[in-house]
């Protein structure tokens, strides 16, 4: 005997107790499978392109702390490669060392992030998540040594970094360095092989390479997928180009592959501060720049391998003291391009992983 | 290092096959009639030596008499990459949608609606994203008084 | 199967949509001045005749010390909170470590981020679901005033006290772990003076 069901309606709400902040889906359900999806999202919508048009090209570094502000040191580094591609300001060596020391260390601290609350909704309530967050609080205490804050640096200027970091950093780094391949292998000792954990993740949310690249996916959604994509290796930016490191890739693009991506980049972010930390000299850590930057008539397109994805910064600028016209291309908005057909056939608690496992900051999709 | 291909030679390409759909082209882009952007757009895409399967972003800006909007292209194989624009004027701001050649500019282009106020035809679903529905006008325009 | 089809028969976005933002612009167009902070408190500490029965401290004793957070993380700030309640700041320590994710078993409102007016009846409807008594901390200069986007004025509501009564302001961007502890103390401060007889209305 067949039931006949009807499919009915469920709001995923925009207050929800994940740690990813305020993004709602209209899921249509028929049982438990979901049958469609709705992805809204604009709840945290503040206007910063609006602002840039008002601010000058310094004061809108606070602003670009605030996109994806689990990364903050990147999305500083993104604006100010533009606007010194756009002015032809040529950063001091020191600088450009500091600058990549600081973009690993975030990428190791947004993907601790990332994990632990992967972990979280896959169901080990908070255990994974405290132990990712004590090694955070390390790595917070450095940025804190260096730039004062704890979470919107406003560290990075154009034409360098505001200043130099004190003598403690160096050395505090390297005992960091020193102890954190043992507690990625404490993670993996507990994680890799843990029933649970592949049940629930193994083969869900599968994103094919062929759709991956036509909604424009980057970042560890990306390379989940199979594609072996990385703006460090392909379009270097920097000095990434003296470094030597490795980029894993996933196989079949399900929520492990992308958790197991996340991981291995990890080990290597700290293959590249080894060598970065051999490799730094001493000179000026910020070029000769007026305090009001007149960029000449033109424009510019410059991006980096943020934690999450492609970030890029497009810049129109009139000769003036602020940008014409300033676009964000965020990372987490278009990788989630494809979430309706990566959820679509699952239940909700597997869309919960599947959201979980894309890694996005609400700050970051809405702007 | 990704080559940014001159906009001159992707212009010359073009002209070959469409003829009188090039407006402008420099060193950095290669500006198209809105008319023959789908046509364009598809070739781009399944021509095997160009092979831009990869949208990396849409963008519009405002020059009080006209939008331009700005589609950086990439090819993930041949590592090489291109601008092209197209431009509408103020009054009428329609323009085709290229949801049918690439995903990426589904929330995108939405997005371009909602803030500038761009119609893009053959979008199946045109409304706001990030505001909300009944809000009047559209922020990033030159001339809105927000309040 | 034809998938959109089935949305249709099931509800339609657009009316959702309409309705949604016909809520917003009403509830913005009504908040155009600040709720008053509920703030007498501060007038008892002057007049110094209230007398607190052995009933009211013990009832302010238990309240103060576990009042359990509700979820409410828009933005930013959200991190630092969940920093405090992560094992180096233990919030534990306060009885806080459990964070609600219904309102219905709250009674603090920390919120934490930027309040635009599309997320603004949320916060609302979170609101006037926590049961009485209850208590908001507003954290970070985003609550306190719009902050750093505050010029969006298109988007963003200038302050949570426009939707919401507020008890104590937390200012920083975001505030440390520590100052949001002292927020917090300073909340439980004002418990301690509270009083049956004189609940607010």
């Amino acid at each position: 005997m067949a039931l006949k069901t009807e499919p009915f309606a469920l709001n995923i709400g925009p207050a929800h107790p994940s740690t990813h902040g305020v993004f709602r889906m209209r899921a249509t359900l028929d049982g438990e499978v979901i049958v469609d999806l709705e992805p809204v999202f604009g709840y945290l919508h503040r206007g910063v392109e609006k602002l840039a048009e008002q601010r000058t090209y310094t004061g809108f570094i606070p602003l670009t702390d605030r996109l994806d502000y689990l990364a903050s040191m990147s999305n500083n580094m993104a604006y100010c490669l533009a606007v010194e591609k756009l002015a032809g300001i040529k950063v001091p060596e020191r600088a450009q060392y500091l600058r990549a020391i600081l973009a690993e260390l975030q990428r190791i601290a947004s993907h601790l992030i990332a994990i632990g609350a992967f972990l979280n909704d896959c169901g080990a309530f908070m255990t994974p998540i405290l132990y990712m967050l004590r090694e955070r609080e390390k790595i917070l205490d450095l940025f804190e040594m260096a730039s004062g804050q704890r979470l919107t640096y406003n560290f990075m200027r154009i034409g360098g970094v505001s200043q130099d970091v004190p003598e403690e950093f160096l050395p505090a780094l390297h005992r960091f360095m020193v102890q954190m391949p043992r507690f990625i292998d404490e993670y993996e000792q507990l994680l890799k092989e843990n029933e649970i954990l592949i049940a629930r993740s193994k083969g869900v949310g599968i994103l094919p390479k062929d759709l991956a690249i036509n909604s424009g996916a980057s970042g560890p959604v990306l390379r989940g997928s199979g594609v072996k994509w990385d703006i460090r290796k392909a379009d270097p930016y920097a000095i990434y180009d003296r470094f030597g490191f490795d980029i894993p890739t996933g196989i079949m693009g399900d929520s492990y592959d992308r958790y197991r991506v996340r991981v291995e980049e990890m080990r290597q972010s700290l293959r590249i501060i080894k060598q970065a930390m051999e490799q730094i000299p001493a000179g000026p850590v910020r070029a000769e720049v007026p305090h009001l930057v007149h960029p000449p008539i033109g424009e510019v397109y410059a991006r980096i391998e943020a934690p999450k994805g492609e970030l890029g910064f497009y810049i129109v600028s009139d000769n003036s003291i602020a940008p014409y016209r300033l676009h964000i291309r965020a990372p987490s908005l278009i990788n989630l391009t494809a979430l309706r057909e990566m959820i679509i056939g699952w239940k909700i608690a597997d869309a919960i992983i599947i959201f979980g496992s894309i890694d996005i900051c609400m700050a970051e999709v809405d702007r | 290092m990704t080559i940014a291909l001159p906009g001159k030679e992707i212009a010359d390409k073009l002209a070959g096959k469409f003829p009188g759909t090039i407006i402008d082209s420099n060193q950095n882009y290669c500006l198209v009639k809105s008319e023959a952007l789908l046509r364009i757009g598809t070739f781009l895409k399944d021509n095997p030596e160009l092979d831009f399967k990869y949208l990396n972003y849409i963008t519009a800006v405002d020059y009080y008499e006209y939008f331009d909007v700005i589609y950086q292209l990439t090819s993930l194989q041949y590592n090489h990459s291109i601008i092209l624009k197209t431009r509408c004027p103020r009054d009428s701001a329609v323009l085709p949608s290229v949801v049918g050649l690439w995903r990426t500019a589904d929330f995108q282009e939405r997005e371009i609606y909602d803030l500038m106020g761009i119609r893009f035809e053959g979008h199946p679903n045109m409304k706001r994203i990030v505001l909300w529905e009944g809000f009047a006008g559209h922020p990033l325009r030159k001339d809105f008084n927000g309040t | 199967m034809e998938v959109g089809s089935v949305r249709q028969r099931v509800y339609s976005d657009k009316e959702l949509d309409q309705a949604e933002g016909a809520a917003i612009e009403a509830l913005k167009a009504g908040s155009q001045q600040p709720i008053p902070d509920p703030d007498q408190w501060l007038e008892e500490e002057l007049k110094r005749n209230i007398l607190l029965t052995t009933v009211d401290a013990m009832i302010n004793w238990a309240r103060r010390n576990s009042l359990w957070p509700v979820v409410c993380f828009p933005a930013c700030c959200a991190f630092e909170f969940i920093t405090t309640a992560a094992s180096r700041f233990d919030i534990s320590r306060f009885g806080m470590e459990i964070i609600r994710a219904s309102p219905r078993q709250a009674d603090l409102m920390i919120t934490a981020g930027t309040l635009t007016w599309k997320m603004a009846p949320n916060v609302r409807r979170i609101y006037d679901q926590m049961p009485e008594p209850k208590w908001v901390i507003a954290m970070g200069a985003c609550g306190i005033s719009g902050g750093i986007f505050a010029s969006a004025s298109y988007a963003v509501v200038p302050g949570y006290n426009r939707i919401v009564p507020v008890d104590v302001y937390v200012p920083g961007c975001p505030p440390r772990p520590e100052a949001l502890l002292y927020g917090i103390r300073q909340l439980q401060k004002k418990i301690a003076r509270e009083s049956l007889a004189k609940r607010k209305a």
